[in-house]
């Protein structure tokens, strides 16, 4: 409405006032106008802050953590010797578990580096590769034991500071005191990028395997599964309590002061901090009903109790934007009130329903303060088999190596939060796409 | 679980056979009977499978707590004559080898043996809870399906217990709610037995190691938890800096003076903040955001603690200015057009109706979105674990290390406990705390949002 004011400024010009007051009006009608401006400038940055630092964010976790998904591998002819490894020659998978691989691996980097072999070279070599490559070997051996007396190529995992030196992360200008890679280490791995011994491969070990002490064997599986065992009890209980007490509140409760209480309860619970809610968890299923700590089936049974306040509110809003008419045309045809519910209005929410729980259930995946309190934060080496087995979830395993100084275990940690944020922006565009496609304006 | 499956399947079976049943004995017109066939089904259903599910289900629950009473009982003299925290960790053991769990370290006998009475007193236990379940189910099948009738008034029966099964699904809100004080105020209580309350809440030390050996030195423990509170509030003082000035003006400008094209897409980017997991606000509090403010810090001259109250404050507020915005979108919106329009109409510009005319109308749902934010902050958990310090410090100094409530009872709970030590029941005693402030912070913006709502209807 600001021509109203420029108008009454050309009025007051018309009218042939003196100048001189006219003058201050026009001098406070621009000081006005300037501070308009000034008001709407400072609001649109507020906005551009607040998007700016979601873009901060954001780029910290992707520059951080792109490496993780890319992992170095050293490419070593190994020559699996029939007398270092089944000397008898029988093949009895017994000597084929019990015998030395770290000799053969040992044998294979003496043949790429005949000059090295001396102890300290030895040992050089050996740290080289991650720590889990005479194993590799041996399950090599043991799945498929005509290998024994060939010699062939095996991509071998590099260990986390030469790998980190390889993308570049470590600074070889630094004084060597400084590093935790040594010059000889970093002279080793150029000769081996010389030979043309490295490979760059996409890091499957992340989905693969669980958390390990060393970073490049460390994987998110365990927390994958842990988490997805979660979701699913949490998923299995919440919604259909949730959705049920919601259609009580909503269409059958009466007014009385009960009922009032419950309201006020459940507005209040969906804003309880979430590590009451671990607190809840520990003296409840834990203590109480003996739920084995770190179990996946302790952690769900937590999320649930969060996310059922959640679900009940917005299944609540999904049932209130159910016209009156259609209710009412469902009694006036004879229906009962529990058929209105179930046959009409219960299918016509569906759709706001669903978003609303995966948005709860979003939430719930992301969780990670009630999980430490039931004891989800202990380090799991094992792929949980079930939801009663030690178990892990996402966000708790960035916070595990949100701890540890290596340098790969932060570009790991980054690596795992893109992975979660990845579910979620999945999960929401899940629900934006149901609003989108259900979305009916009666 | 077998036996869910099974008593799961016997209630499908009923389902049929009464349906069937209804039908044959309507003779296949629908109108002579009083309710739909499936409605006897469902009411065969229910009757057989409902009270046989809770029943096997409560089993479930309280099994190891019964079977551990009964074990207990059994135990030989020289065990059970033990404190009852030796006795409580003896038992975590036997459940331990019971599941076939490692135990990290050599077992006795004794809790050989008790593992042994426990894993088979568990195993009887399942059978006859098994097996009652499924007789139960039978027999009320049995009835159910004998009651089949024309004239049975099934449709009213299964509407009615429906009925009950919709009011104890609500129920479970008050059942989450009551077993939230009851377990944290039962824990707390037991603290405050060890501790005084008035130690507890005007106390300035807070140490909470207590000496596992009467004879070790330094490690009386103290429980004073001011430094823990006002560290609190100096974080969320921070956060709400950040976030008020931030959430408001975006909010205005969104709702007064975006273009629509803008606010559909500049609404959504912000409420992506509110929906980023906590953890990675932890990992940028920590990787990013401290170390930039200490080194700009240290550039000035200042002594910036690595784990600064600023750096979590920061990125805490980051995270709220959704809470802040969203909510005060909501109370800006709700303010009438009518007094909008009155105050353009005298001439007024659009920054001065806002400033002196909608900010006044909405300050009520403002204040509300505002306590939200705060309960919000207070209670968050993982910036503050991962970004701020664990020593307790009484400053409010921001560029020093600060601890939080919330990060004390992680600190508390997180790693080797036992369940009687003041050390992990002051964890409980600080959730009580947390837990009434933010219900009062909750109720009090609850309250204000509903007068502010009714003012305009």
């Amino acid at each position: 409405m600001t021509e109203l004011v420029s108008n009454g400024g050309r009025f007051a010009a018309i009218t042939q006032r003196p100048p001189r007051p006219e003058a201050v009006v026009a001098a406070h009608t621009r000081r006005r106008y300037a501070r308009e401006r000034r008001f709407k400038l400072i609001g649109m940055g507020a906005v551009i802050v607040a998007i700016g630092l979601l873009a901060i964010l954001l780029a910290t976790v992707l520059s951080n953590g792109a490496g993780a998904f890319q992992q170095n591998y050293a490419v070593l002819d190994v020559r699996f010797d029939p007398a270092e490894i089944d000397p008898s020659g029988n093949r009895d998978p017994e000597a084929l578990a019990d015998a030395d691989y770290q000799a053969v691996l040992n044998d294979a980097l003496v043949a790429a580096f005949p000059d090295m072999d001396d102890r300290q070279g030895r040992r050089a070599m050996r740290a080289m590769l991650s720590n889990s490559s005479a194993l590799q070997l041996r399950q090599m051996v043991l799945d498929d034991p005509s290998l024994i007396g060939s010699t062939v190529p095996v991509r071998f995992l590099l260990d986390d500071e030469r790998d980190q030196y390889l993308k570049g992360e470590v600074d070889p200008s630094l004084a060597e005191a400084n590093r935790r890679l040594k010059d000889r280490d970093i002279a080793l791995v150029d000769r081996l990028a010389e030979q043309g011994r490295i490979e760059t491969g996409f890091n499957w070990t992340l989905f693969t395997n669980a958390d390990s002490r060393e970073p490049e064997q460390a994987g998110l599986r365990a927390a994958l599964v842990g988490s997805f065992w979660m979701m699913l009890i949490c998923f299995l209980l919440s919604v259909p309590v949730g959705v049920a007490a919601a259609v009580y509140l909503e269409e059958f409760a009466p007014k009385n002061r009960w009922i009032d209480l419950i309201e006020v309860n459940v507005n209040n619970l969906a804003a309880v901090p979430s590590i009451v809610f671990g607190l809840l968890g520990l003296a409840i299923f834990l203590n109480l009903f003996g739920v084995p700590r770190s179990a996946s089936l302790a952690g769900g049974l937590t999320l649930a109790l969060m996310t059922l306040p959640v679900i009940i509110v917005v299944t609540r809003a999904a049932l209130r934007s159910i016209p009156p008419s259609i209710r009412a045309a469902a009694l006036g045809v004879g229906a009962s009130p529990l058929q209105v519910v179930f046959h009409h209005v219960l299918p016509l929410a569906l759709p706001g329903i669903l978003t609303g729980t995966i948005i709860g259930m979003a939430r719930a995946l992301g969780e990670t303060a009630p999980l430490l309190m039931i004891g989800m934060i202990a380090f799991i080496a094992n792929v949980p088999s079930g939801p009663l087995d030690p178990a892990t979830a996402l966000p708790v395993q960035v916070f595990l190596w949100s701890d540890s100084p290596e340098r790969a275990f932060t570009e790991r940690m980054a690596a795992a939060i893109i992975v979660l944020l990845g579910f979620l922006i999945a999960m929401n565009v899940i629900a934006v796409l149901l609003r989108k496609k259900f979305e009916r304006t009666w | 679980m077998y036996i869910l499956a099974i008593i799961l399947v016997m209630a499908a079976g009923a389902f049929q056979l009464s349906r069937q049943r209804a039908w044959a004995l309507a003779g296949g017109r629908s109108s002579a009977l009083h309710s739909r066939p499936s409605y006897y089904g469902w009411h065969a259903a229910l009757l057989s499978g409902g009270p046989a599910i809770l029943l096997v289900i409560l089993w479930f629950l309280f099994a190891s707590s019964i079977v551990g009473w009964i074990v207990t009982a059994g135990l030989p003299e020289a065990v059970r004559s033990q404190s009852t925290e030796a006795l409580q960790f003896f038992m975590q053991d036997v459940r331990r080898l019971a599941a076939g769990l490692p135990l990290g370290r050599e077992a006795t006998p004794e809790a050989i043996d008790a593992a042994n009475a426990y894993a088979a007193a568990m195993l009887a236990g399942n059978w006859v809870f098994g097996i009652i379940g499924v007789l139960l189910a039978g027999w009320l099948g049995w009835l159910a399906y004998r009651k089949v009738d024309p004239k049975f008034r099934a449709r009213n029966r299964v509407e009615r217990w429906t009925d009950y099964i919709l009011l104890s699904a609500a129920a479970v809100s008050v059942l989450i709610t009551a077993g939230i004080v009851f377990s944290v105020l039962f824990e707390s209580l037991r603290f405050f037995s060890m501790v005084s309350p008035i130690e507890f809440f005007f106390g300035l030390n807070w140490s909470p190691q207590t000496a596992i050996r009467a004879d070790q030195v330094g490690s009386s423990g103290s429980f004073g938890a001011v430094p823990l509170i006002t560290g609190t509030l100096l974080i969320t003082f921070i956060a709400i800096f950040v976030a008020g000035p931030i959430g408001i003006m975006a909010a205005i400008w969104l709702s007064q003076y975006a273009p629509r094209r803008v606010r559909d897409v500049a609404k959504p980017l912000m409420e992506i903040l509110a929906g980023i997991p906590t953890v990675v606000y932890g990992f940028f509090a920590a990787l990013t955001v401290a170390p930039f403010i200490r080194s700009v810090g240290e550039s000035l001259g200042l002594n910036v603690a690595s784990e600064s109250a600023l750096a979590a404050g920061v990125v805490m507020g980051i995270m709220i200015i959704p809470f802040v915005s969203s909510l005060s979108d909501d109370a800006i919106n709700a303010v009438p057009t009518a007094l909008r329009d009155g105050s353009y109409g005298l001439g007024a510009t659009k920054a001065e109706t806002i400033q002196r005319v909608i900010l006044p109308a909405a300050l009520p749902g403002i204040i509300a979105g505002f306590l939200l934010a705060v309960s919000r902050a207070i209670g968050e958990t993982m910036i503050v674990v991962m970004a701020a310090g664990l020593a307790a410090n009484l400053t409010l100094n921001p560029l020093a290390a600060v601890t939080t409530v919330t990060v004390q009872i992680v600190t508390l709970l997180v790693g080797d406990q036992e369940f009687d030590s003041a050390k992990t029941l002051a964890a409980f005693a600080l959730g009580l705390f947390l837990f009434g402030i933010t219900l009062i912070l909750n109720v009090i913006a609850l309250y204000i949002l509903q007068r502010f709502r009714e003012r305009y209807d």
